[in-house]
């Protein structure tokens, strides 16, 4: 059986970025990362919604989860480290735009 | 079911008000018929018994069966499933990277405590702990320093913050000088930090 | 300034304390009623990683990982009318009482 789902808009590759918020609900998009512009590495797969999971909710319509490839020297200004780190995380759709 | 029989479960002491109040839950949630004490022995009994020697054997196999890794990097359910290790459909869905000589990978959940636990067992403490939450995604190779790694500065270290719904295990390089091992000796070089990433130093 | 569970970068020079313990009964055993819960369909994990998010700042700092599931724990089962705080009140009493 599948349950509704919101269609993915983004492929490999994409340039993206970390939308900016924190509101009052749960959510699972790190302080860290948001406002940073990244690519697409993956699309993860289609996960009912834990905003409205965390507080009874039904998670529909699921949300495609995208793993996120950020550059650490534009996560921190004085990252010490090889240029050519990076860091992945994982991001579900209504959290990125076209960047 | 009377807390009597939760407390047959229980040998610690001193227990902390907090501690106390979990057996107590415990005790009443059976007392209203939710659960049983011998549901969650079982479930104590199914996490106890799963230890980071369950992902050494499946790194193992990986080393020395290309089919094995290839399934496995694209598909960890049925490539697990070949080996006999049945992962239930409501655990979250395991991605297995591998580390090669340019790309270092290292885990962590910042906002919680994700970890691969259908393959490692429970984490660490240091895992969970807000120094490990806080430095490994902003100073991945001074995290990895105090483990004792050092991955070479030219290649990329990958932290993968696993915040969301996925769970990763890190495929540690295979050692040079292992070429003669059968595959259970190679499973015994496997440790647990080398499969969260915060080392890559195995040793024959 | 991001909340109390949302670590990831904040400044934190501590070196990583890798001393290691054995886990207790009860924490073992609060894990499994976590999962036993969850496979009953009473709590979600996604409920329970917002009940400890939700506990205030200085408790997050302070309590152990697990007592941090238990607080979660209470918190859900007070809210879903499963249990009352008086109800575990009592029976905390009853178990110190008892010994333990």
């Amino acid at each position: 059986m599948t349950t509704p789902a919101e269609p993915a808009l983004y492929t490999h590759g994409a340039s993206v970025r970390i939308r900016v918020g924190s509101p009052v609900h749960h959510f699972r998009t790190p302080a860290y990362i948001q406002g940073h512009t990244g690519t697409v590495d993956a699309l993860c797969g289609v996960f009912p919604n834990p905003e409205t999971l965390a507080h009874g909710g039904d998670g529909l319509p699921r949300q495609p989860l995208y793993r996120i490839r950020l550059q650490q020297t534009d996560l921190w200004p004085d990252y010490a480290g090889n240029p050519a780190d990076t860091l992945f995380v994982d991001v579900y759709q209504h959290w990125l735009e076209p960047a | 079911m009377t807390a009597t029989h939760v407390v047959d479960h229980i040998h610690d002491e001193p227990m902390s008000e907090v501690a106390l109040r979990s057996v107590a839950i415990e005790a009443l949630l059976a007392e209203k018929g939710l659960l049983t004490a011998g549901e969650v022995q079982r479930q104590v009994n199914l996490m106890d018994g799963r230890t980071p020697a369950d992902g050494a054997r499946v790194v193992a196999r990986a080393w020395v069966d290309e089919g094995f890794k290839a399934r496995l990097l694209a598909d960890s359910r049925s490539a697990l499933a070949e080996m006999g290790i049945e992962i239930p459909s409501e655990t979250p869905h395991l991605t297995v990277v591998e580390n090669t000589d340019d790309v270092h990978n290292m885990v962590v959940c910042t906002l919680c405590s994700c970890y691969p636990r259908m393959l490692l067992g429970r984490p660490p403490d240091w895992y969970k702990s807000l120094a490990y939450r806080a430095r490994a995604v902003r100073d991945p190779r001074g995290v990895m320093a105090e483990f004792g790694a050092a991955p070479p500065a030219d290649a990329e270290v990958r932290v993968l913050d696993s915040t969301a719904d996925l769970r990763y295990l890190v495929l540690p390089r295979r050692p040079a000088g292992t070429e003669g091992m059968t595959e259970e000796e190679l499973a015994g070089l496997v440790s647990r930090d080398s499969m969260i990433g915060v080392t890559d130093t195995l040793t024959p | 300034m991001p909340a109390a569970h949302d670590r990831g970068g904040w400044p934190d020079d501590t070196p990583i304390d890798r001393s290691e313990h054995e886990y207790s009964d009860w924490e073992r055993r609060v894990d499994a009623v976590h999962q036993v819960l969850g496979q009953q369909g009473i709590r979600t994990t996604d409920e329970m990683r917002r009940a400890i998010e939700s506990l205030p700042p200085e408790r997050y700092e302070a309590l152990s990982y697990y007592e941090k599931w238990t607080a979660a724990l209470e918190l859900l089962l007070i809210e879903k009318g499963i249990l009352t705080a008086e109800e575990i009140d009592a029976k905390t009493a009853e178990l110190r009482e008892q010994g333990l």
